[in-house]
């Protein structure tokens, strides 16, 4: 085959194929194309999405390394202590083979965080769905993998002793041919402990580390940068095969390694792209060159070529640069841990990365233009045709003429959609390392981290995502994303310090695909420029579309913060009574547009969010943080999806919970229903003791933020009154429909 | 009194174990499973995790490291031996406590608080207290049943070899409190010898309130000798 032919069969264009051989004065071969068309994919060369990622804020007086420098990024603290954490998508190959997709997912993202330096300390898992109850064999297919990612997470995660502490869990028709798995990292570290992934210093030796390299993987990058179609299964060979054991032993080894003074130049996982990612990234970051020798690569089967070597994504292996005499160090610990360490090549001043075959070069291409060069596109974009349609809401046309709120929280609390996720994170190990302090269920997790010097940091992470609310409104929807995010931690008593983001679309070569896109990263900038959040890195995943369509456009986002010093951590429901319950923010509903309530009780999605007014969550947040110094707090929980009157039910969901006694505003000419269901942001409920009220009131007037006295937590039912309605349910019956959904749907 | 805590490959909650020790006061030591000496003053615990991958079967491989017979002397010699979890499993395998723990009934990996009735006092794991009292300790497993011939748990409940068993918020052990399927709902037991304790829940994750809670607390002082403040 030509080399020509062989690229545009890669995926490669023609431009770019002229721009390869441009570069390399000469005609490619097809080991040089093959590296061509991973590092030059769309999910290592962020190429149609690079000029839009500039938009992002980066900078901050808390980050330590920026998003795009290294395989995650690292912020500031406090004390020393410095985080590293990072959000990858494994959409592509959970699709077609959820165990193994989902647990390399897992793999993946912890290698990218010890790269960095860092131990890490827990995992969030953000997860989509189709609808599990669905008839026939649709709802067949989404069970079995929704029970392949909760298996892999758990099989991987659970191995390597990570926690995973948190996430979420949407099912949506939108979603059924498509799944989103977005896998979330935390570590933490010294400041003086941050690696680097740069080769330097001509002549010291290249090590390879971790597992033998198999034909599993291969591509694999290029595999995530297509649309899924009905022949995806055949790209099964695509996905790699994780093994949580070797992924552990590797992490412990690296963590002694480093430990060593003077030893480690530079690190890199072997991650999508392989050895061809490592060789090259290293390289161009250290301004060097590296030559190595495929022969003295360990390998798991016989024959393979040099083409598979290279594109191999088999898991559970890194790239090490050590100092030159330093060998016999690295070998010894990797023996120790009975881990393969061989010396497959060095550093050279060529800036080349030069690839031989028992002495012979069958690749030799420059590092930058492999790592750095690849072609930046702008892509068209487009308002979609049916927007305005789509965001028009019309009430009267949907809802009934008399409210049936009754019967609808009734319906709420026994779908799928928004019962409890123990089912999920109890098969999760979500407390392993001794550090989770709030556990999964609660609007963010909780882990105390041991300070340089002694005692604890408390970092609170949460994960947030609504592909309904971006849908219908991609600015608005992302704005509201961060917004919501901020808030969680603002229910720990945390400030955010960085924001790690995961951008899922369908196919950008759609101007309407791609308009959701610049869409969704200028509202998520203008909400992290408005909350000093810098954007530390993330991860594109576009092609997420299916025969039945594109996903809804869904950015999920990663917030970690630090709790402020004294702070009460308090729990997301209520006690057993008699507390006062205060709505700190604004009364307004937000209204019912992209609301989960129009979608599960009426099936309709239509209309748009209510604008989000970052000024005054920005207040909200301050206030929170300073209301939960305060000793009488008893509970807290952000409104979100499903609005206040969802919100209120869930409080009333701990195992010792009370019921509640609320009266809940209607808005002149609002539907009740609109004020119980409505998902605008700036709202967080709380339970107070009954002589913290004054205190709050008064610190809520000088923050100048809303607080509202709702009514108090009291008996054993949940009782409402708003505007024409007045309701009741029974706790326990309710609590009982809560926790049975799930499992319901998923086991029968 | 100083504990000896043994690192196998893929164990996970050694450090937790360490922690947890210097929590209670009492000094400890990782001990890599390529060692071959365990000080005849020490405790040992085998922690939880997956040692080897748990690949064949939990524990299966890790009784064939070269520490174990060190950990058998111990045994024999009548130090404290304590197994949790992974570390219980491989104790079974290793043939230093009867039977085996197999696949949980549901299938599924699980991590949640479990409540526990002492069955007895009558060991020193146990000495902190009353037959019948509940603790609240979690677990965190996916082969956690534990299954023995008819004449073993015969032989286990006659000499009161049973010091743990999974009970529901009441205290009454019953089978909707089992959450793995273990016969008699045995969530720890000892030897005859009453010196090696295996158990499935992990005491070393509550000896802290910030973690939940601290009844895992009596376990591990009274593994250390450590008696009941009164």
């Amino acid at each position: 085959m030509k080399a020509k032919e062989f690229a545009l069969k890669l995926g490669l264009t023609e431009q770019e194929y002229g721009t390869i051989e441009k570069g390399l004065g000469r005609e490619p071969n097809e080991n040089e194309l093959g590296m061509f068309s991973v590092m030059w994919s769309e999910h290592c060369s962020y190429k149609n999405t690079r000029k839009e990622l500039r938009k992002f804020p980066t900078t901050g007086p808390a980050v330590l390394v920026k998003a795009g420098e290294e395989n995650a990024g690292v912020v500031d603290a406090g004390d020393g202590l410095a985080l590293a954490y990072k959000i990858e998508s494994h959409n592509h190959p959970s699709a077609v083979e959820p165990f193994q997709g989902a647990a390399t997912g897992v793999g993946g993202i912890l290698r990218d965080i010890f790269t960095m330096g860092a131990r890490p300390v827990a995992f969030m898992d953000s997860l989509r769905f189709g609808r599990p109850e669905a008839k026939g064999e649709a709802g067949k297919r989404t069970r079995s993998l929704i029970h392949g990612v909760v298996a892999g997470i758990s099989h991987y995660g659970n191995c390597v002793g990570v926690p995973t502490v948190g996430g979420e869990l949407v099912f949506d028709p939108a979603y059924e041919g498509n799944p989103l798995v977005n896998v979330f990292c935390l570590g933490t570290l010294r400041h003086d402990q941050i690696r680097r992934g740069a080769a330097k210093g001509v002549g010291n030796p290249v090590f390879y580390v971790g597992a033998k390299t198999g034909r599993d993987g291969l591509a694999g990058a290029a595999f995530a940068s297509r649309d899924l179609t009905e022949e995806s299964k055949a790209d099964r060979p695509a996905v790699q095969v994780g093994d949580p054991f070797v992924g552990k032993l590797l992490f412990e080894a690296c963590l002694e390694l480093y430990a060593r003074p003077d030893l480690v130049v530079g690190v890199q996982d072997m991650g999508a792209a392989g050895l061809t990612c490592s060789t090259c990234e290293t390289a161009s970051r250290g301004g060097s060159g590296i030559e190595i020798e495929l022969d003295r690569v360990p390998q798991r089967e016989k024959g393979m070529t040099p083409y598979e070597i290279l594109l191999s994504e088999s898991q559970e292996r890194m790239l090490i640069i050590v100092h030159k005499g330093r060998e016999k160090e690295l070998k010894e610990i990797f023996a120790k841990w009975g881990l393969d360490a061989a010396e497959i090549g060095y550093v050279t001043e060529t800036g080349k990365v030069v690839v031989k075959e028992s002495g012979k070069v069958v690749a030799e291409v420059p590092a930058r233009l492999l790592a750095d060069d690849a072609p930046v596109y702008e892509r068209e974009a487009k308002v979609p045709a049916k927007l305005a349609e789509r965001q028009k809401l019309d009430l009267k046309k949907i809802l009934p003429e008399k409210p049936k709120v009754k019967e609808d929280l009734i319906k709420l609390a026994s779908s799928p959609a928004t019962g409890s996720r123990r089912w999920v994170w109890n098969q999760y190990d979500h407390m392993v390392g001794l550090r989770t302090v709030v556990r999964p269920g609660g609007d963010a997790a909780v882990l105390r981290i041991e300070k340089p010097g002694g005692g604890w940091v408390h970092v609170a992470m949460t994960l947030d995502g609504n592909g309904r609310w971006c849908a219908q409104d991609p600015r608005e929807g992302s704005k509201a994303l961060v917004a919501e995010a901020c808030r969680n931690l603002a229910c720990a008593g945390a400030v955010p310090l960085g924001l790690t983001d995961n951008l899922n679309y369908g196919n950008p070569h759609d101007p309407e695909i791609f308009w959701q896109l610049r869409e969704g990263v200028e509202g998520m900038a203008e909400a992290c420029r408005f909350f000093d959040l810098p954007v530390t890195g993330g991860n594109v995943s576009l092609y997420n579309q299916s025969p039945s369509g594109p996903i809804h456009p869904t950015p999920v986002v990663g917030v970690v913060g630090k709790v402020e010093d004294g702070v009460h951590l308090v729990p997301g429901v209520f006690g057993k009574g008699g507390g006062a319950i205060l709505l700190l923010g604004t009364q307004e509903s937000g209204g019912l547009g992209a609301s989960l309530y129009l979608q599960e009780i009426h099936g309709v999605l239509a209309g748009k969010l209510g604008k989000v007014d970052l000024a005054a969550e920005k207040k909200l947040h301050v206030l929170m943080r300073g209301v939960l110094k305060l000793a009488g707090v008893r509970a807290v929980h952000d409104v979100g999806e499903s609005g206040i009157l969802w919100a209120l039910a869930e409080m009333c969901f701990g195992e010792e919970s009370a019921g509640a006694e609320v009266t809940i505003a209607c808005g002149q000419g609002e539907r009740p229903e609109e004020a119980l269901f409505g998902e605008g942001a700036g709202r967080i409920l709380l339970e107070v003791e009954e002589e913290t009220v004054t205190m709050i009131e008064q610190l809520a007037k000088e923050a100048g933020v809303g607080c509202y006295r709702l009514g108090k937590s009291s008996g054993t039912d949940l009782q409402i009154t708003c505007g024409s309605v007045q309701e009741r349910w029974g706790v326990r019956e309710l609590r009982k429909l809560f926790t049975e959904s799930l499992p319901q749907a998923l086991e029968g | 009194m100083r504990f000896a805590v043994i690192q196998f490959p893929g164990s996970n909650c050694d450090q937790d174990c360490v922690h947890a020790l210097q929590v209670l006061g009492q000094e400890a030591r990782l001990v890599w499973h390529q060692e071959t000496k365990i000080d005849p003053e020490e405790g040992v615990i085998l922690p939880g995790g997956f040692s080897y991958g748990d690949y064949l079967r939990c524990g299966a491989i890790a009784r064939f490291s070269p520490i174990m017979p060190a950990v058998k002397a111990a045994a024999g010699r009548g130090q404290v031996v304590v197994g949790i979890c992974n570390g219980f499993q491989i104790l079974c395998e290793a043939g230093l406590l009867p039977g085996a723990l197999t696949r949980n009934e549901g299938l599924h990996f699980r991590c949640e608080k479990a409540y526990l009735r002492v069955e007895t006092p009558a060991s020193r794991f146990t000495s902190h207290y009353v037959t019948g009292e509940m603790l609240t300790i979690p677990i965190a497993h996916g082969e956690g049943c534990y299954r023995a011939s008819p004449e073993i748990l015969q032989e286990l409940e006659a000499q009161q070899r049973v010091l743990f068993r999974y009970c529901n918020a009441e205290g009454q052990v019953v089978a909707e409190a089992n959450p793995n399927g273990s016969s008699h709902n045995i969530a720890g037991i000892c030897n005859a010898g009453r010196n090696v304790l295996g158990m499935m829940p992990h005491p070393e994750r509550c000896c802290e309130a910030e973690m939940g809670g601290t009844d895992g607390r009596g376990i591990l002082l009274g593994a250390a000798g450590i008696g009941r403040k009164i």
